[in-house]
């Protein structure tokens, strides 16, 4: 028997995994929730029928998402993150003991519970006392908050669908107010290889450079996302994410991880000729 | 839903039945329209897909004509007529100014007075140039705080009706843009019982049809005639309108009223969009309508919570001039934060690429229907809090809009076609106006053909430019000069 799960890129490039068990599938409020069990690439969430995160690639993006603000600004003890239901991104933030409070915001409940009984290896530190969830609108949430976060985190899904609010210029304005005077954002920014992919950076990428003083991008090689090519922004008032790294600190903490390391950190924000060219025509 | 008094049933909408069919007979065309089901035409096939110009047909026998509809157009009325409680409807095609001037044509000839608040929309003035009929102003009382025009008070009817017992009808804009309702049942008493017609412009009212704990309709109050446009709240395509009547008003006079000036070509897209909304409507407009409101609600109470603005509601009822409030329209007063509220409307739209439907001197509107979704208003919520965050200003120096009783010399008729000439705007104080000065939208006018030109509006008018109004109805289109009377 064959069973495949496919999910469109463009609408002329299609990228399939084989799929041995379907675990789980259910609409819930907000959208169509599926888990598969696959040979290559272990278990895989989608949303809407794109693939949010697999087992054998999640580390790459939950690393990257999380270290790298962690790694530059020391004092990082309240957090915010947005989205994020599955808990890869609160089980690394959770590594760090100087971290206080860490608030997650998500929309749906349910993928919360999907993950908790079918990923545990993401969900396995959502119970940790210092985490606390919060389900609802972020929007609605951040506009309330003001100088109350060192670090926000956005893992949202892609600007196409119920996420659509959160690559707007009125959010990472929340964002902005929510953050103390040195504080960081980092979201997940698409890929920049297909041409609607790249405008929708472009659009959320100018938001944020007219909305922050400091606004860069990095990126890293995630194979189950288009083009296999993902970036990350990295907003702050005050910290650079190169300039300001301290990896002395950081490697004291003798944190092991399987993609994120300080020499990458640096090269991650080296970027190709074709992007350097794209972020520029929207930085003013 | 079968009414059980007439037989009608409310699931069915024979116009778009009979386009379905009409589909299905694969009829070969030797008519107009020349684009043939799009063949004709590839690129506006492509641009508005097949199905869409496929029933972009002409008039005929199993599709009925709009100018003496017998038979499937004639069905949708009756059908659109049981839904709104109308003894009457008819399907509009020339938007909701046809309805209205087909209402006033139908009501007025050359000479009669009609009674009527001076804040209407500007094609009630255009039926007046049309008809020859002359405006009897009820001046309406105006919220000071707000700077919008309210309702049109009891007493206030009352004296114009007694000063002008030969008017032959009350005309009432209900709501008014903002929302605002007046006292339709007292108002549509008082002209009966004078011997006038009461006519609605309900232009932003076709819900009322199909709510709870809305306002009532212009046909529940008794009212003789009504404009719904059905596509603003109703959900059907943009151009399309029904005109109602009540017991009291001859049919066919009207039909022929309107086939004055309707097209002999009604497009089938229209027509069709009012059956399947009028459908829509019957079948879920309560829970739909009720949505709407509770999202209206959420939204005012989380834009009263950002601080600095004033999302306002059913608090400024006062039993007269605002006898009721439409809940689901959300408006929003700015100039506390010291904005203009068309300020704030192009900041929405060129910073956040959130477009609204009007902004003015000190409020904004915001229109929540049947197609919008929470998330959308947390969007609007927030960008109104980064708005404040970010330009807040003082708030000392602006002005509010306040209503200019207008000095009405002669009629909207004689002024339009008297011999005419051109001055520059700054030099016209005194002179009297031969044609509209409006900000748009809202499209109700500053001044209307007929009335004198004051330093008071020209302050106005300038105030208006200067915080990027954009001002319609004059020949010139910067409105640097005005057409008076020589």
């Amino acid at each position: 028997m064959e069973m495949w799960f496919s999910e469109f890129h463009t609408p002329d490039v299609k990228h399939s995994i084989r799929v041995n068990r379907h675990l789980y599938s259910k609409q819930s409020d907000y959208q169509r929730i599926d888990i598969f069990e696959t040979p290559e690439f272990g278990r895989v969430l989608t949303l809407d029928g794109n693939v949010m995160l697999t087992e054998r690639d999640e580390f790459i993006y939950d690393e990257m998402i999380t270290h790298v603000p962690m790694a530059v600004h020391q004092g990082i003890k309240d957090i915010l993150v947005i989205g994020a239901g599955d808990g890869g991104v609160v089980r690394e933030l959770t590594r760090y003991d100087r971290v206080r409070r860490i608030d997650l915001v998500e929309m749906d409940p349910q993928v919360v519970e999907a993950c908790r009984t079918y990923l545990p290896s993401n969900a396995c530190r959502m119970d940790d006392r210092r985490v606390h969830i919060y389900f609802g609108n972020a929007l609605k949430f951040i506009r309330r908050c003001e100088e109350e976060y060192d670090l926000i985190i956005v893992d949202s899904t892609d600007p196409f669908g119920p996420s659509e609010g959160l690559f707007t210029r009125e959010f990472y304005g929340s964002c902005f107010n929510a953050l103390r005077e040195d504080g960081i954002m980092v979201n997940q920014q698409g890929s920049p290889f297909y041409a609607e992919d790249a405008a929708a950076m472009q659009r959320s990428h100018k938001r944020i450079a007219s909305t922050f003083p400091i606004s860069k991008v990095y990126q890293a090689h995630i194979p189950t996302y288009a083009a296999g090519y993902w970036l990350f922004g990295f907003a702050s008032k005050k910290y650079h994410p190169m300039d300001d790294l301290d990896s002395e600190a950081w490697n004291a903490l003798n944190m092991h991880t399987r993609y994120y390391t300080t020499r990458l950190h640096k090269g991650a924000f080296c970027l190709p000729a074709f992007l350097e060219e794209m972020l520029k025509e929207v930085e003013d | 839903m079968r009414n059980k008094r007439n037989g009608l049933d409310q699931s069915r909408a024979p116009i778009y039945e009979a386009l379905e069919n009409f589909r299905r007979m694969r009829v070969v065309p030797f008519d107009v329209p020349g684009h043939k089901r799009g063949r004709g035409n590839p690129e506006l096939t492509a641009f508005l897909g097949q199905a869409c110009v496929g029933v972009d047909v002409n008039s005929m026998k199993p599709l009925d004509n709009l100018c003496h509809p017998v038979s499937v157009i004639r069905e949708a009325e009756e059908l659109a007529a049981d839904a709104f409680g109308a003894a009457h409807a008819f399907l509009m095609v020339g938007g909701t100014t046809s309805s209205v001037q087909s209402m006033v044509l139908s009501s007025c000839k050359r000479g009669d007075e009609i009674i009527l608040p001076r804040n209407v929309h500007k094609s009630v003035i255009n039926a007046l140039v049309l008809c020859g009929a002359v405006p009897v102003y009820v001046n309406p009382e105006v919220d000071q705080r707000l700077g919008i025009s309210l309702g049109m008070k009891r007493e206030q009817v009352a004296k114009a009706i007694a000063e002008h017992p030969k008017a032959v009808a009350v005309l009432v804009n209900n709501p008014t843009y903002y929302g605002i309702c007046s006292d339709l049942r007292a108002i549509v008493k008082m002209a009966h019982d004078a011997g006038m017609l009461c006519l609605v412009d309900e232009a932003h009212g076709t819900h009322f049809y199909f709510g709870s704990g809305l306002p009532v309709s212009a046909m529940e109050a008794g009212a003789d005639m009504a404009s719904v446009s059905m596509h603003k709240s109703g959900g059907s395509l943009t151009q399309s309108s029904l005109l109602l009547t009540g017991p009291n008003i001859h049919a066919g006079y009207v039909r022929q009223i309107i086939n004055l000036t309707q097209t002999t070509s009604g497009s089938y897209l229209l027509m069709s969009s009012l059956d399947i909304s009028r459908r829509n409507l019957a079948l879920r407009g309560r829970k739909v309508f009720h949505q709407v409101a509770d999202m209206a609600e959420y939204a005012r109470r989380e834009i009263n919570a950002v601080g600095g603005y004033y999302a306002f509601g059913r608090e400024l009822m006062n039993g007269n001039s605002v006898f009721d409030f439409d809940t689901t329209k959300l408006s929003v007063h700015t100039l506390d934060i010291g904005l203009a509220g068309i300020e704030v409307y192009d900041i929405l739209r060129d910073e956040y690429d959130i477009q609204i439907e009007f902004g003015d001197i000190g409020n904004i509107l915001a229109y929540l229907s049947m197609g919008d979704r929470p998330q959308e208003l947390e969007r609007l919520v927030s960008a109104l809090a980064e708005i404040r965050r970010r330009y807040q200003k003082d708030a000392t120096g602006m002005l509010t809009q306040e209503y200019i009783e207008p000095e009405v010399v002669t009629s909207p008729q004689e002024a339009f076609y008297a011999p005419k000439i051109s001055v520059p705007l700054a030099e016209s104080e005194g002179r009297v106006c031969s044609e509209f000065v409006m900000c748009y939208p809202p499209g109700i006018p500053i001044l209307a053909p007929g009335e004198r030109i004051t330093g008071e509006i020209l302050e106005h008018i300038g105030y208006a430019k200067e915080k990027g109004c954009s001002m319609t109805g004059s020949e010139d289109p910067d409105l640097t000069r005005i057409n008076v009377l020589e």
